[in-house]
């Protein structure tokens, strides 16, 4: 478990945020700017002018009050940058190893092979950085992290450098480590996809200070913390992959309901969290028919929260599931929708992409 | 070698010795102070970068001299040294001393360049692996800085090849010990009939310097290809 708790009082604003992250993927979310790399840099010991206190289980890393400052080298955190920081004289094999030689006897570390082998770096191992291209430098990165036996891993937006294919590429190798490794991972993201498939809890910043923590499921459907605005909003869920229909559709069942989304590649029996993003989500106060959209789900609505401008963000229970739906005032006030009203939710199965849907492991907050 | 005198031959080893001892010795000195110019702030920074750079802009008679007044057998640092049993005034080691002292600001220039340009991102992730600073010194910064060293290597080994006011006037033209190749060059051309003996030295001379040049091409460009990843 890590504990955090830093202050540092930057001229734009002033960073005083606390939090726990507990195995798993913890995700700092939030808009640039509001903080967040500061943090994850307080914990490494790349920012020596915070203050405040950081301790991984019951070892202090720093503590301004009773003086103790651990310099990096000694924090045993794997760190994965934003750009890699791949050493460009060494080789791939000699980065991966580097931090080994560091690492205290008493560590058990990662075996090299199995770590090669969950990232497919294998055929990369004898090559330069600077023959690498942007995903095999990420995955190259963190697997140097990983090798490094850390207490910890930090990462600070690894995708944001990667084009939307690559971004794909490397999510999953973050899912196995959620899953496979038992550390504790610190992770920094403005994207929701990524939220959605990867944290296990979510911290929400908003300039500086943590606006809502707590298991994914509850932050990320919880329209009062999201901290990138109604644009941006959308619920998680949980759902078990049923079976795969011959038109290329596949149906999933979401605490009962049954959802059919465009073809999704897992065995049927697997465990998947989907994104299904507010805007995407219509609202009937009758069943509809004659309609394209394959998904009609019998909600509850609990709650309706004005936006800024003419939207209404719409809080709806579907069997247990939380959904969100972002609609017009004027649709509100036509429909005259009123917390407590039975609604019937209807999605588009093409609207939910498929970097929406995720592996399902991990979700629960262990 | 037949085509050179028994004087001729001496003046090039000396030189050869000279400008390797010269080089060797200020690289460690030379690598700290291009290290805390181009990473630290401290007051008097200014004076310390205008020191070094002092022999650069100096007529080389004038820091010949002050050698001579600071390293001669009745200047204070020429009598501590003595107390140790080393003499460099009127000696090899004082052409040394001062063939180092005027290459000195070449070498730090060259150095202190290549640390500027080393990412400190890179130290900092060697950091969070594991590595003290004096690890992310020795298997990161110095090998991205390599072709710094060797630049100003080379560079400061062929000015303490051709290095000459400063030399005589510090410690004279004694053939066999302080008569380099420079020295040698000036003491032919002074007497009739000498220009042979003089043509020859210069040809070695250019001789070296291409070498020396070649080398320090090939070898930077075997650096650059290891950390080009090529």
């Amino acid at each position: 478990m890590l504990s955090v708790r830093v202050t540092q009082t930057f001229c734009e604003f002033t960073l005083d945020a606390a939090f726990e992250a507990p195995r798993g993927i913890t995700v700092l979310y939030g808009r640039s700017g509001t903080g967040k790399t500061s943090i994850i840099n307080a914990v490494a010991g790349l920012l020596n002018t915070a203050s405040g206190r950081v301790t991984i289980g019951d070892r202090v890393l720093f503590d301004t009050e009773q003086g103790i400052w651990v310099p990096p080298h000694k924090r045993r955190v794997g760190y994965i940058f934003q750009e890699g920081r791949l050493f460009p004289h060494l080789t791939v094999r000699q980065n991966l190893l580097y931090g080994r030689r560091f690492a205290p006897r008493t560590a058990a570390p990662e075996s090299p092979d199995r770590v090669i082998e969950m990232l497919g770096i294998h055929h990369l191992l004898d090559r330069r950085p600077a023959l690498l291209s942007g995903g095999e430098k990420q995955r190259v990165a963190i697997g140097r992290a990983l090798l490094a036996s850390p207490e910890i891993i930090l990462a600070d937006e690894p995708l944001a450098a990667l084009d939307d294919a690559r971004k794909s590429d490397i999510l999953p190798y973050f899912e196995r480590i959620r899953d496979e490794v038992s550390v504790p991972v610190l992770y920094v993201s403005h994207s929701a996809s990524e939220v959605t498939r990867l944290a296990t809890t979510v911290i929400a910043l908003e300039s500086g200070r943590v606006t809502g923590q707590g298991p994914a499921l509850q932050i990320l459907s919880d329209p009062a913390v999201m901290p990138l605005g109604v644009r941006s909003a959308g619920a998680m869920l949980n759902a078990t992959l049923v079976r795969h229909h011959d038109d290329g559709i596949s149906e999933l069942s979401a605490g009962g309901l049954p959802l059919l989304l465009p073809r999704v590649d897992h065995p049927p029996g697997r465990a998947l969290r989907i994104r299904i993003e507010a805007q995407d989500v219509m609202l009937a106060t009758r069943p509809p028919t004659g309609i394209s959209a394959l998904n009609v789900l019998p909600a509850t609505l609990t709650d309706l929260r004005q936006g800024d401008g003419p939207g209404v963000l719409a809080r709806l229970d579907a069997g247990g599931n939380t959904l969100l739906a972002r609609i017009t005032r004027r649709s509100c006030d036509a429909l005259d929708l009123r917390p407590g009203m039975q609604v019937y939710a209807v999605i588009k199965a093409v609207s939910v992409p498929r970097d929406a849907v995720g592996d399902g492991h991990g979700s629960d907050g262990r | 070698m037949e085509w050179l005198s028994a004087d001729e031959w001496q003046a090039v080893a000396l030189s050869l010795r000279v400008a390797f001892w010269a080089t060797l010795l200020s690289l460690p000195p030379g690598l700290w102070i291009a290290f805390v110019l181009a990473r630290r702030e401290f007051p008097g920074k200014q004076l310390v970068n205008g020191l070094v750079l002092l022999p650069l802009i100096l007529p080389p008679v004038v820091t010949g001299y002050l050698l001579l007044l600071g390293f001669g057998p009745q200047g204070p640092l020429g009598r501590l040294l003595d107390v140790f049993g080393i003499t460099v005034a009127f000696h090899w080691t004082g052409a040394a001393l001062a063939a180092a002292i005027m290459a000195f600001p070449l070498m730090v220039r060259a150095m202190r360049l290549s640390i500027e340009a080393v990412d400190r991102k890179l130290e900092d992730a060697a950091g969070t692996l594991g590595a003290s600073r004096l690890w992310v010194f020795v298997t990161i910064t110095l090998p991205l800085i390599l072709p710094g060293i060797l630049a100003g290597a080379i560079l400061a080994f062929a000015k303490a090849m051709g290095e000459f006011g400063a030399t005589i006037t510090f410690v004279s033209n004694i053939p066999g010990q302080t008569q380099t190749i420079p020295s040698a060059i000036y003491a032919f051309l002074q007497v009739p009939g000498g220009e042979n003996a003089a043509l020859r030295l210069v040809m070695v001379s250019v001789a070296i310097a291409m070498a020396a040049l070649l080398l320090s091409e090939v070898l930077s460009r075997r650096i650059a290809r290891r950390i080009g990843g090529k």
